[in-house]
């Protein structure tokens, strides 16, 4: 499968392989799992569930993590 | 009279004990070496982040998390910048995501130039959060009423201000901060508007339990400098609390014997 499909990552449009999985796109965007909360269509993915959960059209994700703050 | 000059009672919130009566913030440092020195010269154990989206245009932006160990330090997850309940409920959800505990500081803001609370969206918020399991510390303001409804929702401290958010304004209400400390049980914390070492100090004289700030340490001119000054300004506070102040007078009382007639 090489087709793509459009999701909407943290706020943008972003084309991505189909069939790419939260950790498939989490590699590509040089985050490391740990550090990141995912946020699938307003629901909190837990972090064993990256290798197998599949992006697929329309969706929307959210990547948060820590930042400095009082 | 106590046996050790600086005896004191532990400082335990929700079960957990912590050695510092300072907790600091890890915001708006000129950059994170200078964070991590200033966190370790203030001795707190606990220190505050925030959740935000992470920022993908950037080459890579690092979280805080490479540069503060979570092994080292108590990370306190706050919603700041959350202006309705529904989302300080969702930032609170994401924190404890991220897999350290389920400690949290609820701030839900009401109004954009003061940055003062909404403490109905946050008592809103509280209940929820604590029937989920959150160990939740809320940022109020210094309204006894809305600590005493925040402690009977289940807080398990309650945060009322010293004056707005960055303003550095130090304590403007003590008398209304004592009130809040005298009747309720769990722990307060000041939280916000502390400027300098001598507001902390004020502020724990009030008998307080502890004081959580950020500004005024990030924002000195030697942060790392003016951290060392607040952990000596809280324990000074704290320790002239529990000696008890002289009574005030209008008049003079010479502290040496007179002179002979």
């Amino acid at each position: 499968m090489d087709g793509k499909v459009t999701i909407r990552l943290n706020g943008k449009a972003r084309e991505v392989a189909a069939d790419i999985t939260v950790s498939g796109l989490l590699d590509e965007l040089g985050l490391v799992p740990g550090m990141v909360v995912v946020e699938r269509n307003r629901e909190i993915l837990a972090r064993e569930r990256y290798p197998t959960v599949r992006l697929s059209e329309g969706d929307q994700l959210e990547l948060v993590h820590f930042v400095g703050g009082g | 009279m106590s046996t050790h000059a600086s005896a004191d009672t532990p400082f335990v919130i929700g079960n957990r004990e912590f050695g510092s009566r300072l907790i600091v913030g890890t915001g708006k440092y000129p950059d994170n070496e200078i964070m991590v020195r200033a966190i370790r010269a203030s001795g707190s154990d606990m220190v505050t982040v925030a959740v935000r989206r992470i920022d993908l245009d950037r080459t890579r932006e690092e979280g805080i998390l490479y540069h503060l160990d979570p092994g080292e330090f108590f990370l306190l997850a706050n919603t700041a910048g959350c202006y309705t309940a529904e989302d300080a409920i969702r930032y609170a959800r994401l924190a404890r995501a991220a897999g350290f505990n389920e400690w949290l500081k609820l701030e839900v803001i009401g109004d954009e130039a003061t940055l003062l609370p909404d403490t109905q969206a946050t008592l809103d918020a509280a209940r929820v959060l604590v029937a989920e399991g959150f160990k939740v510390m809320a940022y109020t303001n210094e309204d006894l009423i809305t600590a005493l409804r925040l402690e009977d929702a289940g807080c398990v401290a309650v945060m009322p201000l010293a004056s707005p958010i960055g303003s550095g304004l130090g304590l403007l209400n003590p008398y209304y901060v004592r009130a809040i400390k005298e009747r309720c049980e769990v722990p307060i914390i000041v939280d916000a508007g502390v400027g300098t070492a001598s507001d902390a100090c004020l502020t724990m004289e009030q008998g307080v339990d502890g004081v959580l700030m950020n500004t005024a340490i990030a924002a000195a001119r030697d942060p790392v400098r003016m951290a060392a000054a607040m952990r000596e300004a809280v324990v000074a506070g704290r320790l002239a609390y529990l000696a008890g102040r002289m009574p005030t007078r209008e008049v003079a009382v010479p502290s040496s014997p007179p002179l002979p007639e």
